[in-house]
């Protein structure tokens, strides 16, 4: 049974960011399979708690080349977005999990027992994706990169990006469809030709590939250098060995898919 | 809080952050939905909450105020099975039942979401789902079987073999 606890439901946006406050003590749930299951076996006994589904956070909006996805929305709703985000949500559990959980809860996910979570960090920062979010000191939009540090002081209010050009996702195969992402590489091609690529499952957080970026002419170079842009680590999905071994192999293969796409 | 299950209107004393599965056992008695993994990972606690599928151990019930909840119970009787429930005793597509609670929710929405017999969208839609009988085969033959909407003689099964429901149980 759960615990007493301070519940709040919020039934806007702007309800969701005042009852957040400076975020001290604050637990948010958006889809809640994240929260749910520490909740449930008492590993997290939260003092205040904040439910963002009926807060109106969870709309995809796609206006003049940019998509802008509320915090609360479902991943199911991203699966028809153009890669490389689209195949990275549909990568994520089973229909029935993505119908559920939610792109906040997706990016501020702490590391689960054993593995990182955070599927889309990798695909989003590929693509450039900033983020609004509140918390002590107000509203603040930023490049995804620079929120991760900071994900577990701040509620999401929505993430954005301009539609690549090109875009291109992929994935070690899930030995079980509710693995969290052992190793993906998304790379998007945006308007004015360059190339950004990015990991998960490289690291504990979504890392962006620089070194591989400037070699994206030779995906061999390329896919060589992406290994200096990573802090490799063993889990319970994969080694750092397996990992530096797939890590070049997925590099080529997004570089190629990317080529193919645009 | 309120919920309706299976068409009832039930008044909800729990606390909010309850899930929906302890709600339905613990507080309804509604004793379909199985405790299995209690963290989204094996299915059988799947429930249709406005007609979605949702894992009812990750749901907190304040999340669901007001939202109309299917369960088994809901589905057919014994004497008058619901068409995915006489496929699956057709089909033989349940051993030991623990996931099946959460399999006949998945796939009636699927079925009752336009999903045909093709079998890959069929796995895809009930990919979520754990049998720790390995009854896969069996269970993909009963939905194909459903969602082409196939009469079932549920006194002999797809092998021809007489069923438990045919003997009332006695085996």
């Amino acid at each position: 049974m759960a615990a007493v606890t301070d519940i709040l439901i919020p039934a806007s946006p702007e309800e969701a960011v005042s009852a957040y406050g400076d975020g001290a003590g604050v637990t948010v749930i958006g889809g809640g399979t994240i929260v749910m299951p520490d909740i449930s076996a008492g590993r997290l006994k939260p003092a205040k708690t904040i439910l963002l589904a009926r807060a109106g956070m969870s709309a995809v909006t796609r206006e003049g080349g940019r998509v802008t996805i509320g915090a609360a929305t479902p991943l199911e709703a991203l699966v028809d977005l153009p890669a490389p985000v689209g195949p990275c949500a549909a990568n994520v559990g089973d229909c029935e999990i993505r119908g559920q959980a939610t792109v906040g809860g997706n990016l501020c996910a702490g590391e689960g027992p054993g593995a990182p979570r955070g599927d889309l960090q990798g695909a989003l920062i590929a693509v450039g994706a900033e983020v609004r979010s509140a918390g002590a000191g107000g509203e603040t939009t930023e490049p995804l990169e620079d929120f991760l540090g900071k994900r577990r002081e701040r509620l999401v209010l929505d993430v954005s990006f301009v539609e690549p050009a090109a875009g291109a996702f992929v994935a070690l195969d899930r030995p079980h469809t509710h693995e969290y992402t052992t190793l993906a590489v998304s790379a998007a091609l945006l308007a004015d030709g360059s190339v950004r690529l990015a990991a998960t499952g490289a690291g504990w957080w979504g890392v962006r590939l620089t070194s591989a970026e400037a070699a994206a002419s030779d995906p061999e170079a390329a896919g060589q250098a992406a290994l200096q842009d990573v802090t490799l680590h063993d889990d319970v999905l994969a080694s750092a060995w397996y990992r530096g071994q797939a890590l070049p192999v997925l590099v080529r293969r997004a570089l190629a898919q990317l080529r193919g796409d645009a | 809080m309120n919920l309706t299950v299976n068409g009832v209107a039930q008044e909800i004393e729990s606390p909010p952050l309850t899930t929906l599965l302890d709600v339905l056992r613990e507080e309804l008695g509604v004793n379909s939905p199985k405790v299995g993994c209690e963290q989204g990972g094996c299915g059988a606690c799947t429930v249709l909450v406005d007609g979605e599928p949702r894992r009812s151990c990750l749901v907190p019930v304040a999340a669901v105020d007001g939202a109309d909840i299917a369960t088994v119970e809901g589905l057919g009787t014994p004497e008058d099975l619901a068409p995915i429930q006489a496929a699956f005793v057709h089909h033989y597509a349940a051993q030991c039942g623990f996931c099946t609670s959460g399999l006949l929710m998945a796939a009636k929405a699927y079925i009752d979401g336009g999903g045909t017999d093709d079998r890959e969208a069929i796995a895809e839609a009930l990919g979520g789902h754990v049998c720790r009988c390995t009854g896969y085969v069996k269970i993909l033959d009963a939905v194909a079987a459903a969602a082409r909407g196939d009469e079932f003689d549920i006194s002999v099964t797809a092998e021809g073999q007489y069923t438990t429901m045919h003997s009332g149980g006695e085996t």
